[in-house]
């Protein structure tokens, strides 16, 4: 069957139990990858390579200022892929959390733009927990969808997200738009209580940071410690076995979806009650996207996200430093996401499968 | 010219970036492999193309290019996902982001600058009747992709080459005991499915809106393979499907023309609107699902 030209192609051959090295080592070689990559790519368009490396990958570390901004963009990206992660594992392709984000962010701002004299400690906490039901709702319609029309989830949720954006320049344009904002296109200034208090003094990392490493907590327990969690897993991982053992898909579609929307708007609306303190057109900043590859390079696993959602982080912080100490377009960022997720889809087959180098001794067959 | 004029005259050109990658990505799900990157293969076909008629190549050069990239970076998609088995939706996704962020990349320094689009060429007489006279007043492009769903369809319906296709789609492990290369056509299904979201891709930046604008395909690669479920897989439901999108974002300038006092908003979300509707409403007839979906949709093949 091998023709000539191909017998010297390896090949992959499936191993016996899962590579627990390969697991571990994915990751970490498909960023240096992405990052020899991206390195080419910058010479490539006529940048100093060591220019863009210093400024992607050491200047985020250098100063506590800009160490504090990783930290900062690690929350949302941690609680969107945590919840992301949950419904991936079960096979429930979730890829609307930038939309969930957007209404997370509407919801959330609904008490800043109606009550803005609102006074008191409870503004903030009932404007994250509306947000994150803003967001579940949002994604109750992608579950319906698929539940009950039997829908794909993947196109249904995305086209939702792109209907969310439209809602949110049209709140932005007419009934939300502030009247002194001289016709910009956002919010009144949120007051301060509606701000989610500061972590780290002197520092913009807030409380919503800590939100979304319980979160993570309680994706490892609920994942790899309960019932409901595993049920889950199997049902991603054998479909058929499930239902036999009474496992119903329905619910699996359901809670994947309400638990990615609901950490999606919580996210969603930590960001305008945080860092953005206003409702504005540049909150959909590609968090919900960028959140599906720090999943996947966490492995879907709790305590790998933690880590994928640091070093997404940096890659942002790094590409705004790029672009401004080495000039490097912004869109680099993206390319570098992307290549970023293909590398590791490469790196993780190794779990699963080993190359086989044919040998010259092998008779033809 | 009234509304339903109007909307007859452009409908055929609105159409076409949807047709184009449509009929891509129906050939790549035929033979049983699920790429979710049409959006970003058809930005990188799209400022491909507009680069290249930007500094005076021509459309026809514009069109090449855009195929070619759009084939070279599916065939990165076929790379990872047939070459290593890996997760097509990651995959799609991954070259999806890729592809947008090229196009960003690439256009940054072309946003809001112009091409000339294409002169329409008329069918004599026919042009001439009343209201659907416009109907036969399109491009060249418009034209040769009306071939193409037709070269397309009759390659499914009378060819050996179809036959093959929608083997390999259906049971790659019998296709392959019988002797045909699954790997290697779908490998070949791929870089179809990526040269016509290329064309797709210029077709919307140098020819429809020839103006060049980040994201400015919008999300019709999206709707593209949301077509594709509409279609059933049929080239012929395709067409109609892509028809129905090309009117119903022409229906949203009708509208503004014709002072209907909508929010603006609500027009440009028009097209997801429907998507997300006619979508529920297809699905939930399972059995037109399971009588004309691909059986090893999405799934790696192993011998």
């Amino acid at each position: 069957m091998t023709g000539s030209a191909l017998s010297i192609v390896p090949s992959l051959v499936r191993r016996d139990r899962a590579s627990l090295a390969a697991t571990l080592i994915a990751p970490p070689v498909a960023l240096a990858v992405a990052i020899l990559l991206n390195l080419l790519l910058a010479m490539a368009i006529g940048r100093s390579p060591s220019a863009v490396l210093h400024a992607m990958l050491l200047e985020p570390f250098l100063s506590w200022a800009s160490f504090s901004e990783v930290l900062l963009k690690t929350g949302p990206l941690l609680l969107i892929a945590q919840g992301l992660a949950i419904g991936f594992r079960a096979r429930v392709f979730n890829i609307g959390a930038e939309g969930q984000f957007v209404l997370g962010a509407i919801f959330a701002s609904a008490i800043p733009v109606w009550f803005p004299q609102a006074t008191g400690g409870w503004i903030w906490p009932l404007m994250l927990l509306l947000g994150a039901i803003g967001g579940a709702l949002w994604a109750s319609i992608t579950a319906f969808w698929r539940v009950r029309l039997n829908a794909n989830e993947i196109l249904v949720s995305l086209m939702l997200s792109l209907v969310a954006v439209q809602l949110l320049y049209f709140l932005l344009l007419g009934p939300w738009k502030d009247p002194n904002g001289f016709n910009f296109p956002q919010s009144v200034l949120f007051q301060v209580d509606a701000m989610v208090p500061t972590l780290i003094p002197g520092t913009r990392v807030n409380v919503s940071l800590l939100l979304a490493v319980a979160a993570s907590l309680a994706a490892w327990v609920f994942m790899q410690k309960s019932f409901l969690g595993y049920t889950l897993q199997v049902g991603g991982m054998a479909p058929r076995a499930a239902s036999y053992a009474g496992f119903n898909e329905s619910r699996a579609i359901w809670l994947s979806l309400l638990i990615g929307g609901f950490a999606a708007g919580l996210a969603g609306a930590a960001e305008v009650a945080g860092p953005l303190g206003q409702l504005q057109r540049s909150i959909p900043t590609g968090y919900g996207y960028a959140a599906i590859i720090v999943a996947y390079l966490g492995g879907l696993h709790p305590l790998g996200i933690v880590l994928s959602s640091l070093v997404m982080a940096v890659i942002y912080i790094g590409g705004d430093n790029a672009m401004v100490s080495a000039n490097l377009p912004i869109a680099v960022v993206r390319v570098f996401q992307g290549i970023l997720l293909l590398s590791y889809l490469i790196a993780v087959a190794f779990v699963r499968y080993r190359l086989a180098w044919p040998t010259a001794a092998r008779s033809p067959t | 010219m009234n509304a339903i004029e109007f909307i007859l005259a452009g409908m055929l050109a609105a159409a076409t970036p949807f047709l184009l990658a449509a009929l891509g990505e129906m050939v790549v799900e035929r033979a049983g492999v699920l790429n979710l990157g049409v959006e970003g293969l058809m930005a990188l076909g799209a400022v491909i193309a507009f680069i290249t008629v930007y500094h005076g190549g021509g459309h026809l050069l514009g069109f090449l290019a855009a195929g070619a990239a759009g084939t070279l970076l599916s065939l990165v998609f076929a790379f990872v996902a047939l070459g290593f088995r890996a997760n097509q939706v990651a995959t799609g996704l991954a070259i999806g982001i890729l592809g947008q962020g090229l196009s960003a990349l690439f256009g940054k320094s072309y946003e809001s600058l112009t091409v000339k689009g294409l002169p329409k060429l008329s069918v004599p007489g026919l042009s001439e009747l009343p209201v659907i006279g416009g109907l036969f007043v399109q491009d060249v492009v418009v034209w040769l992709s009306l071939g193409a769903t037709l070269a397309i369809w009759a390659t499914f319906t009378f060819t050996r080459v179809g036959l093959v296709l929608r083997a390999v789609g259906e049971n790659p492990k019998a296709a392959h005991a019988i002797g045909y290369p699954v790997i290697a056509v779908r490998v070949a299904a791929i870089a179809f499915g990526g040269m016509m979201a290329g064309f797709a891709g210029a077709y919307a930046a140098a020819v429809y809106t020839p103006l060049w604008a980040d994201g400015m395909i919008a999300g019709r690669g999206w709707i593209a393979i949301a077509l594709v479920v509409f279609g059933t897989w049929l080239t012929g439901r395709i067409f109609l499907g892509a028809c129905l999108f090309g009117a119903v974002s022409l229906m949203s300038l009708a509208a503004q023309a014709g002072g209907l006092d909508l929010p603006s908003q609500l027009l440009s979300s028009l097209p997801y609107l429907v998507t997300i509707i006619v979508l529920g409403i297809i699905s939930a007839d399972r059995r037109l699902l399971k009588l004309n979906g691909v059986a090893s949709l999405g799934e790696p093949f192993e011998r």
